[in-house]
């Protein structure tokens, strides 16, 4: 992988959070590079909200380090939130504000010039409102402000926590395009959390997959989607056939029984084609196929997706 | 320096434009003129009722009568001094056409403060002060407020300056506003009048040893000058509970019930010894300076003027300590 030569624009060490003795991060570790979109992706209650509190210095770590562009939050907090720009939770603004007043609250904070308001207006397209009341906007239109204000100091790191809630599909899709965007067109790191595969599988780079509190992996998006071996499970009529030319197959320790009229098989996607070839061509009725990345399987187990099948 | 102006700047604008202190603009501006209206009318009643006297010829007469009194060579230091200034405020009266009993703008400006100053201001105060770091807390604005790159201790101050400033402006209004608005109804006559002022209650009776004689005026902002120590100390404690509880309303009732909690225990149990540490009982200020006898015997105005800057000082490191420490999980 390349990801050694890029800079590393977060980088957070064996992080730790225990809140009233109850541990809730533990012992995570992952970095973020320039340029490429990080997902974040964990059922809701995994600990995704307060990793990225600690990441911005909201909370104090228990154990651990949280670097961003190298300065350390805790040591070093002015230099660090220099270099990063966030949405904790909901894009909460001030609604008796305007939009315009609200940037320029912000603008304020850090003695930016009015220029660059315009500027990350523009960028997130929101000129024809950004002079009402954000009490008026529509939850989309607040997502897109709060990342405006997110973007105002040209932050080398961007964090967006659960961007798309709320979102309606036509502006889940744009402002993945404009994620993509940010990390390619502008060298950012952005860093995306989700409790959504799809979603993430669909915006990001690497995926780091969060489970009670602990990284269960961090991978690239390719090896989410179907390559390597997968978990395929056929539903068919007469199991004990399919089960034994399966068997002849890719070998009879690879094939498992499931439910009532199901196969499932760990198989490659070459070894998938042939069994299903097989199948078909032995008259065996095939309701239905269905492959899964392994780590989809492992996200759905993760979320309880499995309990419903 | 320029970034705590920036930020005091970014609070008062948001202050003004959630309109919590217009909020408290229109309360002066609806019960002024009706208190101002009420005692009016209650002033024509007495009128009315006492029938048309001739208050010249009254005042007159006690003149001669203490010029009398005076001449006496018998008379003790401490009452002849008395004395001598009741002539001369009676005399002031007399030339400049001022019935007495009758309230002119300064006197009602002033005696406003003086009832105003344990609760009609504190509660006025609270309105902003409860609301401006538990509000953010309840957004969950604040978790933009912490995530630049700024201290929070220079969050918290820009925020205390701005509660300062808005401290000053509620006092400011309302002894315009009362002035102004009483002086429609009584006139602004009487601004200079000579007015005593040092009386203490010792063992039960009036010590006059230490009165002076100053204008009305004078007098008038030594009231005010009073008050507003008591509202930025009410202020301060507000700030406290707003750094502490998480919304605005929560906050509300918390100062509500320590400011009529604590007026009620002042009234109920003044002999109560931890009467004298609370923090209401010390809020009645201007009682000390107008002649009035003070709410817990014993108090005098540097103890206090201490109590209230003990009491905000605890509150304003609590407040610092919490903020700057704790973990932001709103």
């Amino acid at each position: 992988m390349n990801d050694k030569q890029r800079p590393v624009a977060l980088s957070v060490r064996n992080l730790q959070k225990t809140i009233r003795r109850r541990t809730i991060v533990k012992n995570i570790t992952f970095d973020v590079f320039a340029g490429e979109v990080f997902g974040f992706l964990g059922p809701n209650g995994a600990g995704k909200t307060t990793t990225i509190r600690m990441i911005v210095g909201l909370i104090k770590p228990t154990a651990g380090h949280v670097l961003i562009g190298g300065h350390d939050v805790q040591k070093d907090f002015l230099e660090a939130m220099r270099c990063v720009g966030c949405i904790v939770e909901n894009p909460e603004l001030y609604k008796y504000m305007t939009g315009w007043q609200n940037l320029e609250h912000f603008a304020r904070m850090l003695d930016l010039p009015d220029e660059r308001i315009d500027e990350v207006v523009r960028l997130v397209r929101m000129e024809g409102r950004i002079h009402d009341k954000v009490k008026t906007y529509s939850l989309g239109m607040r997502q897109r402000l709060g990342i405006a204000q997110a973007l105002l100091a040209r932050p080398k790191l961007l964090i967006l926590d659960e961007p798309t809630n709320g979102l309606d599909p036509a502006g889940i899709r744009e402002l993945r395009e404009f994620i993509r965007h940010l990390a390619q067109a502008e060298g950012l790191a952005v860093f995306v959390s989700s409790h959504m595969l799809a979603e993430v599988q669909m915006m990001c780079d690497r995926v780091a997959i969060l489970s009670n509190g602990e990284i269960v992996k961090v991978a690239t998006v390719e090896e989410i989607v179907h390559t390597g071996t997968n978990r395929v499970e056929w539903t068919v009529d007469s199991r004990d056939l399919a089960m034994r030319l399966l068997a002849e197959e890719v070998g009879a320790d690879r094939v498992e029984p499931l439910g009532d009229n199901k196969l499932v098989a760990l198989l490659t996607p070459e070894q998938t084609a042939a069994c299903n070839r097989l199948l078909i061509e032995a008259n065996v009725k095939l309701y239905g196929v269905q492959v899964q990345g392994q780590l989809e399987e492992l996200f759905l187990q993760i979320t309880g997706g499995d309990s419903i099948a | 320096m320029r970034n705590l102006y920036l930020l005091t700047r970014n609070e008062t604008l948001k202050v003004l434009r959630k309109k919590r202190f217009l909020v408290v603009l229109l309360i002066l501006a609806v019960l002024i003129p009706l208190f101002a209206y009420g005692q009016y009318t209650q002033q024509e009643r007495v009128k009315a009722q006492s029938g048309v006297t001739d208050w010249r010829a009254e005042l007159g007469q006690e003149i001669v009568e203490t010029e009398r009194r005076l001449a006496s060579p018998t008379m003790q230091d401490d009452r002849r001094k008395a004395l001598e200034m009741r002539l001369e405020q009676n005399k002031y009266y007399l030339e400049r056409n001022i019935n007495p009993s009758e309230p002119g703008a300064t006197s009602f400006t002033r005696i406003f403060m003086q009832f105003g100053i344990s609760l009609f201001l504190p509660l006025l105060v609270v309105v902003v002060a409860t609301d401006i770091v538990s509000s953010e807390l309840q957004d969950g604005t604040i978790k933009l407020l912490l995530t630049r790159p700024v201290k929070r201790w220079k969050i918290l101050l820009s925020k205390f300056l701005t509660l300062m400033i808005f401290t000053t402006l509620t006092v400011v209004v309302m002894g315009v506003i009362s002035f102004l608005v009483s002086g429609l109804f009584f006139g602004y006559a009487g601004w200079d009048a000579p007015m005593f002022t040092g009386f203490t209650v010792i063992n039960g009776t009036f010590d006059t040893s230490a009165v002076q004689m100053i204008p009305h005026w004078h007098l008038l902002l030594m009231n005010y000058g009073l008050g507003w120590i008591a509202a930025i100390a009410v202020a301060t404690l507000s700030f406290m509970v707003s750094v502490l509880v998480r919304g605005t309303a929560t906050g509300m009732g918390v100062m509500l019930a320590l400011l009529i909690g604590g007026s009620i225990m002042g009234q109920m149990a003044s002999d109560f010894p931890l009467t004298k540490y609370v923090f209401t009982t010390h809020l009645r200020l201007t009682d000390y300076i107008n002649g009035v006898p003070v709410a817990v015997e014993g108090l005098t105005l540097n103890y206090s003027l201490a109590a209230l800057a003990i009491w905000s000082a605890a509150a304003l490191a609590l407040s610092f300590l919490s903020f700057t420490k704790r973990d932001v999980l709103a």
